[in-house]
């Protein structure tokens, strides 16, 4: 037993109100399904039931594209200035609301408190003051004089930052004048609705912001809708070629942001304490929900024993279980699905001879629960290596040159993302050009600023999200 | 002299050459600033509450060097001190003492006689503390006469200096044959992390200090600032806990200076317990450098245990 037994430390959930049911949020208000029915929300952390939430029909998502269809006109003829007022007002409200958002996105996702107070939901109130601060400049975005936004955004979002990926998806389609209907992971249903009340609350004009829940189907009516003039998609690339190939049919403007299995490159200059930091954080983070996650480990043969060894020691000190406790490192997987698929490839793994790795940790009982998992003596073959897990799942490879790591981290369908660990700033400027990567991280992993354009390489997808490239996919261009 | 080097994961060698010690040195991973203070302020952000914070409480308090160093120092001050840390609250006999009462040289004899069958130690600081800046022969003298005059630990500074310079052999060779004054007395060396001021520094005299056979190692004489930060107690811990895997010996940190809250004191002990672990939560291997830390050490402690604050003036100054 270790000696400082750290207390239970829960966030309170009482500053939360999460209502019983929900309808769909349409026009300015929540309205009662036509055509869909009524599913379930639930706690990954305990499998507990947290609201009934609604399954849009193909009749609602009608109902929601045609008010932002109305609602289209005068939001694009408003003075642009008038569009920043709104989206400040928004991103101030989220400030105020944050802890309680933190919470709900806590409970409804299995993310830990930690992550959600500290990185999801400031980083969100950031891309809100981000965009709102363009909405009057867009004529010096280099986009031409007058750029013109695009029309009726469908944006179908997936579960792992639900609140971070509506306001990728949101602020900048608002600031450039679009009217928006978002549909949010059938998982991750709450923290979407909560952000209808907020528009409410900042007398946002009804129809410019919809939100309509629900699964495949419902996003399939929203992105396929006649009515809609562009998609922006973020979740698998196995959903994001069908909504290509649905989009390239009718023309419509898309952006998608995938899947990925980043490379996470450590040279033997690296500063190892912060390498192994940084390791930890690239995949571990959200439970290794995170498409951008490090999941492929390069580490150059020389520093591998020393690598490992800590990397191992590290491990040993995360702190799995309840999400609402502010000492949680590792959370709950986000739903039964996804455990299914974590466990899959992971036995997958074990069986083609890979060696599989956990530190001694205790798994709830209830709940959809995964240790941090290293796989060692993976090659490129084995389809840990391959194949995105989505889960927190390592799978470590070594190398000998810059040459080779070069080739075996560009050696995947994918292009995310990738990491450099070195003290050598020419290595790191080397890499970074020659990565096939839609971000390289330098001596870190996994940060995020809306200044900063994201978006893939290959079967990663196509398009930028945040900073000035981010208005792009938001404009007539 | 030869030097045994060692880093993890590296078969100790035989340095001879200070072109040897420079390489080893510099071969030691560096440190990347904004990771390690963004792991620093992770740290940081833990909830330590109830069960936890009782027990951080009152470790802490058992970790404390009560320390005085100030010019105007005299004998009863120092027999106060004492007082205060046999009984750091007499209205709660249940508080432990604390590790060590810190003091010049020339009053280690009063706190020697005033601690005399308590199991608190006395630690004199030597080798013309703060600054270092004296011969050799004079900081071995220094270190003698706190021996003799009842110090078992004695904290030394190094010559700063002299590392700037690169000149490692003689921050070396000095901290050796302090080593050797001291015998059997705990040696405690001073790094003034705040006159090296990179981490890689830090990183570097750490281990150097630990090669020459500093039983602990030290951030700072508290006469400079920054003295004890977060960012660099984890470093050092990362040190010692690398040292001990290379060479099997076990050595202590003692941040000092600047620790003033209890909050401050529990974070101090979340980096022990996640960076170098449970064989470092100990008075004999972890220790704070600290005087005003200690009333409000006790002050949350009465908290905890009344379920209200009292005011400074229930607890005594010293």
């Amino acid at each position: 037993m270790p000696k400082f037994e750290y207390a239970p430390a829960p966030e309170s959930r009482s500053i939360v109100g999460i209502r019983e049911s929900y309808g769909l949020f349409i026009d300015g208000k929540f309205t009662d399904t036509v055509d869909g029915r009524a599913f379930k929300t639930i706690s990954p952390a305990t499998e507990e039931v947290l609201a009934e939430v609604t399954e849009a029909g193909p009749e609602d998502v009608d109902r929601a594209v045609k008010a932002a269809r109305k609602a289209y006109e005068p939001w694009s003829a408003l003075a642009p200035a008038q569009r920043s007022k709104y989206l400040f007002r928004i991103a101030r409200i989220i400030q105020e609301r944050a802890r309680e958002l933190a919470v709900l996105e806590s409970l409804d996702n299995g993310k830990p408190i930690r992550e959600s107070r500290d990185v999801d939901i400031p980083l969100v109130a950031a891309h809100f003051f981000y965009y709102a601060g363009w909405a009057d400049k867009l004529e010096h975005a280099g986009f031409g004089p007058a750029p013109k936004p695009l029309g009726v955004a469908g944006q179908v979002i997936p579960w792992n930052f639900p609140l971070l990926m509506l306001a990728w998806k949101i602020a900048p389609a608002l600031a450039c004048g679009n009217t928006v209907v978002l549909k949010p992971a059938e998982t991750t249903p709450l923290t979407a609705l909560a952000f209808a009340e907020i528009c409410q609350q900042a007398d946002l004009p009804p129809g410019v912001v919809n939100i309509v829940t629900g699964a495949g189907d419902t996003g399939r009516a929203l992105v396929e809708h006649p009515g809609i003039d562009k998609v922006a998609f973020t979740g698998s690339t196995e959903v994001g070629k069908q909504i290509a190939r649905s989009c390239a049919a009718s023309g419509r403007k898309n952006t998608l942001e995938l899947g990925g299995k980043a490379a996470n490159i450590v040279f033997d200059d690296a500063a190892i304490d912060q390498a192994v930091e940084g390791i930890v954080n690239g995949i571990f983070f959200n439970q290794g929900h995170v498409c951008c996650a490090g999941s492929r480990l390069l580490v150059q043969e020389s520093v591998y024993d020393e690598v490992l060894t800590s990397l191992k020691r590290r491990l040993g000190s995360l702190r799995l279980g309840d999400p609402l406790d502010k000492n949680t490192d590792v959370g709950a997987i986000n739903s039964a699905a996804q455990l299914a698929k974590i466990r899959e490839l992971s036995d997958i793994g074990e069986a083609e001879g890979a060696e599989r790795w956990s530190p001694p940790c205790e798994l709830p009982a209830h709940g959809f629960w995964f240790p941090p998992t290293i796989f060692t003596g993976v090659s490129q073959a084995h389809r840990i290596a391959r194949e995105e897990i989505f889960g927190p799942v390592l799978s470590v490879l070594t190398f000998r040159t810059p040459a080779e790591a070069i080739e075996k981290a560009n050696n995947t369908p994918y292009g995310l993302s990738a990491g450099v660990w070195t003290e050598k700033g020419s290595l790191i400027l080397r890499m970074a050009a020659q990565l096939r990567a839609g971000v390289v991280w330098a001596n870190t992993f996994n940060r995020f600023d809306p200044a900063s354009p994201f978006g893939g390489y290959k079967e990663s997808g196509y398009g930028r999200e945040g900073g000035r490239h981010g208005l792009e996919a938001y404009l007539d261009v | 002299m030869p030097r045994v080097c060692a880093a993890q994961g590296i078969q100790p060698v035989t340095v001879t050459a200070t072109t040897d010690l420079r390489g080893f040195l510099h071969g030691l991973p560096g440190v990347d600033r904004v990771g390690a203070e963004g792991r620093a302020a992770m740290l940081a952000s833990r909830s330590i509450k109830t069960t936890a914070k009782q027990w951080a409480l009152d470790m802490a308090i058992s970790m404390i060097d009560l320390t005085t160093l100030e010019g105007q120092d005299t004998p009863g001050k120092v027999r106060a001190l004492c007082a205060k840390a046999r009984h750091p609250d007499p209205a709660d006999l249940t508080a432990p003492h604390v590790a060590a009462v810190c003091v010049y040289p020339d009053l280690a004899h009063i706190a020697a006689s005033e601690l005399k069958g308590s199991g608190i130690h006395v630690a004199s600081v030597a080798t013309a503390f703060p600054s270092g800046r004296t011969s050799l022969d004079v900081k071995l003298a220094d270190v003698r006469y706190a021996i003799s005059s009842g110090a078992d630990e004695v904290d030394m500074v190094i010559d700063r200096g002299a590392f700037l310079a690169g000149d490692y052999a003689k921050v070396h060779d000095e901290i050796v044959a302090v080593k050797e004054a001291c015998g059997e007395t705990h040696l405690k060396v001073i790094l003034e992390t705040g006159e090296l001021l990179t981490y890689d520094n830090v990183r570097r005299a750490s281990w150097l200090a630990m090669l020459a056979g500093a039983d602990f190692i030290k951030t700072s004489t508290g006469k400079v600032t920054p003295a004890a930060t977060l960012p660099v107690t984890m470093i050092m811990l990362e040190a010692v806990r690398d040292y001990r895997d290379a060479h099997g010996r076990q050595v202590g940190v003692k941040p000092a200076g600047g620790i003033r809250t209890a909050k401050d004191a529990i974070r101090y002990l979340v980096l022990v317990n996640e960076t170098a672990g449970d064989d470092w939560l100990d008075p004999d291997w972890f220790r704070l450098g600290a005087s005003s830390l200690l009333n409000d050490l006790l002050m949350q402690r009465t908290k905890m245990a009344t379920g209200h604050y009292s005011g400074p003036d229930y607890f005594t100054l010293d």
